[in-house]
């Protein structure tokens, strides 16, 4: 029995880590203690577990991207710390490589997957002018799924120990031979569960977006956000499987000895390298596209003018989705595949830089034309485009095949990748969250504060992100938990653990910053606050369950529907209330994701037994769910007049 | 007639019938690796084409043109890919 136990401890615990434990398991306590003292079961079960609402289902998104953020960055500021000075001993070789595998795979697949995922869910059929999503069911248990492979990652530090091979997870780094703990299993299965989750959601959504428009929304009328969700859901469709099957077989090989990714016995370790970056270069630009998309709306919106070059933006995107399945070798240009081999790639790689260039200079041409308006989220945009320039200046030189033997895994990589995520993908979150803050939440966040955190934000980064490219060019490896003095680092990783401080104060602020406007902000700011541009803003704030009373028909507008009704008159909603069909909400999804949790923890163990059990459960839910008849529901024509009339009388949009 | 019945989907079927022997004939007759390696991939994606056009209805709405192109893109990956890692891990290592 005390065997069984046994394989559940921490194999290499400190104790940061017993704190940690403590906490969770206080906080989980606590949480629970409050939702039964209010009660709250009962509503959460059916206004959010089972809900089939896009908008809430965003919501849920944002929140464990919000958490994610939290989480990734208390592991980057402990990584930083440790390397403030030389030889430092806050954190052991292990425990950094843990920390910095930790930090990786949260923030690309926790924090800014599920943030792209919110703003897919919350923008796109609200910009096509739909109800829902084209298969809300599937929208419930995309998140679920997400969810609970994003809690079976989260759990690991505490059960079993982490994964510490780095997020790249290289074999044979990550085999049974030399990553003993579960840690790499519990890598494998929960990126495994939540990809399924990002599968579904790539599927619903290109079929949304195909299917749902508006009447006279022609592909090259929609807005450009709704296009760059498209292609990143393109993208995901075609890429995510790469993932599935290269994390299928690398389990196979820890849990039962196979040998597909082993260095003898005809397996072949590059195998794992080359299938995760034919999945994993693909992925960066499913994360950048929808920040491009975000931003596009921010500019155009605070330039006011439409989008320079609407035709150029959306056809680089169409290029940019091609030309990101032919890069990927670049991230292992020194693993000895020939010159002739890493030219190709080089060249392609170079490549991709022109359509993102094409689209820098649109944004500023939209702005060099408008009349701009320096709002917060105008403010992320104006940091991003000068500060994401110079990580793309310096992606071109990694892209060098013959330099990047010098760049390759030393803090010029890292600086690269985080000059592009930070301003591109972070900013754009932040931005977009700002600016339809008050229509998900009926209030403005501060102006002032806002525009605080930007500075403060750009600060930070700059002293926490450039020095890595001075220490990385004169040789500071990635991945190290030390240095000694003599190698002359220590001044510039001091500014950079300084830099990671501001940042900190930068997210506080931002949290002060939510607080403060919820407190303060006057509520009565109607449904369009900012003056924008695209059809979400047509909505009445908070937004009804069925987004629109009537379907709008833009056949008469250009993309910024809602704009054309409001200076041209353009008539958004013909004709008269009906009916509303609406899908039914269903908690079978959450419990068919709950199996897959507790499936994917067996498998972590090794326990068969409970594995099958759940399987079992797996398919019973599927196949309860194929005998099963659902409609959905009326909202009735005299329900939807009534809630019309309410706001009517708070006067919001009409 | 005709919705009674349903030509096409026999024809279809019929066809699919043939490709399958003429793979199986692979197995159970003698030939060299690359012929039947090249029989092989050539009856399979004939038969992967005749299911989604007879039995998935790929050609048969408005929106066609938004599947077929779906499908050229994703044939167009598959290649770039398969070409791509054979010459990183095997043509030229
Ligand atoms: C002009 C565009 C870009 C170019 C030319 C470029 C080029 C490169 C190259 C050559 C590498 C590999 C360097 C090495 O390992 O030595 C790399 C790494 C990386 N890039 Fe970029 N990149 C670009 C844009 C982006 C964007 C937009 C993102 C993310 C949103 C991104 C994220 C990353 C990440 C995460 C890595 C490192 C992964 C790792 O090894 O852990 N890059 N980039
Ligand atoms: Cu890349």
């Amino acid at each position: 029995m005390s065997e069984f136990f046994a394989q559940f401890a921490v194999p290499h615990p400190s104790t940061l880590i017993y704190i940690a434990m403590a906490s969770i398991v206080l906080g989980s306590i606590a949480l629970v203690a409050v939702v039964t003292y209010f009660k709250l079961w009962g509503y959460l079960w059916r206004e959010w577990i089972t809900t089939v609402d896009h908008k809430k289902i965003g919501i849920m998104y944002l929140i464990v991207a919000l958490v994610m953020l939290f989480r990734g960055g208390v592991d980057a500021v402990m990584m930083r710390l440790q390397l403030a000075v030389p030889e430092n001993s806050f954190l052991d070789a292990q425990h950094y490589n843990e920390v910095f595998t930790t930090h990786g795979v949260v923030m690309i697949l926790f924090m800014a997957m599920p943030f792209i995922t919110f703003f897919f869910n919350y923008l796109v059929p609200l910009q096509i002018g739909a109800r829902d999503v084209a298969f809300p069911r599937l929208n419930n248990l995309a998140f679920w799924l997400f969810f609970m492979g994003m809690g079976l990652f989260n759990i690991s530090f505490i059960i079993g120990g982490s994964p510490d091979s780095g997020w790249t997870s290289y074999f044979p780094l990550a085999g049974n031979e030399f990553s003993t703990s579960v840690g790499t299993n519990y890598y494998m299965l929960s990126l495994q569960i939540a990809g399924l989750g990002t599968l579904l959601t790539g599927i619903n959504f290109i079929t949304t977006i195909f299917k749902m428009r508006a009447p006279g929304m022609t592909l090259f009328k929609m807005p450009m956000f709704t296009w760059s969700a498209l292609i990143a859901n393109l993208i995901i469709v075609f890429a995510f499987p790469v993932l599935t099957v290269a994390l299928a077989m690398g389990t196979m090989d820890r849990l039962f000895d196979t040998k597909f990714f082993a260095i003898g016995d005809g397996g072949m370790d590059m195998l794992w390298a080359n299938l995760f970056w034919v999945w994993g270069h693909p992925e960066v630009y499913i994360l950048i596209l929808p920040a491009f998309g975000i931003f596009s709306e921010v500019i155009s919106t605070f330039s006011r003018r439409n989008l320079y070059g609407y035709n150029s933006m959306v056809w680089s995107m169409i290029v940019i989705s091609v030309f990101s399945f032919a890069v990927w070798t670049h991230h292992f240009f020194t693993m000895g595949q020939g010159a002739f081999t890493n030219s190709i790639f080089s060249i392609t790689t170079m490549a991709i830089a022109i359509p993102t260039g094409v689209k820098i200079f649109n944004w500023l041409f939209t702005m060099y034309k408008g009349k701009i308006e320096m709002t917060t989220p105008m403010l992320y945009a104006m940091h991003f485009i000068p500060l994401f320039t110079l990580g793309g200046v310096t992606g071109v030189m990694l892209a060098m095949s013959a330099a990047d033997y010098q760049y390759h895994n030393t803090m010029f990589l890292v600086a690269h990748f985080h000059n592009v995520i930070i301003p591109g993908v972070v900013y754009a979150m932040l931005a977009g969250l700002t600016f339809y803050w008050p229509k998900m939440f009926g209030f403005m966040l501060n102006e002032r504060i806002g525009k605080a955190t930007v500075w403060v934000m750009s600060t930070g980064f700059v002293l926490a992100f450039i020095p890595m490219y001075i220490t990385g060019l004169d040789g500071q490896a990635r991945r190290m938990y030390t240095y000694s003095e003599s190698t002359g680092f220590s001044m510039l990783n001091m500014l950079s653990f300084v830099g990671a401080g501001i940042m900190s104060v930068s997210f506080l602020m931002l949290v002060w910053n939510i607080w403060y406007s919820f407190k303060n902000s006057p509520r009565d700011i109607g449904s369009d606050p900012w003056d924008a541009r695209g059809l979400e803003w047509a909505t009445h704030t908070p937004i009804p369950h069925y987004n629109f009373a009537i379907t709008p028909d833009v056949t008469d507008s250009t993309s910024e529907a809602f704009w054309d009704s409001k200076k041209n008159g353009t008539k958004l909603f013909k004709g008269e209330i009906k009916d509303i069909h609406m899908p039914n909400n269903s908690g079978q999804t959450f419990i068919l994701s709950v199996f897959f949790f507790i499936g994917g923890f067996a498998l972590v163990f090794s326990m068969f037994t409970l594995a099958i059990i759940s399987l079992i459960g797996i398919l019973a839910c599927m196949g309860y769910r194929s005998m099963e008849d659902d409609h959905g529901y009326h909202i009735h024509k005299h329900e939807v007049e009534e809630t019309e009339k309410s706001y009517d009388k708070k006067g919001g949009a009409k | 007639m005709a919705k009674f019945f349903p030509i096409g989907q026999i024809m279809g079927f019929v066809f699919s019938l043939i490709l399958t022997v003429i793979a199986m004939l692979v197995y159970f007759t003698d030939m060299s690796f690359t012929t039947g390696m090249i029989i092989l991939l050539v009856t399979a994606f004939i038969q992967a084409g005749l299911q989604f056009m007879v039995f998935m209805h790929a050609g048969e709405t408005e929106d066609k043109w938004a599947i077929y192109s779906n499908i050229i893109y994703g044939i167009g990956l598959i290649v770039l890919t398969i070409l791509g890692t054979l010459l990183i891990l095997i043509w030229d290592m």
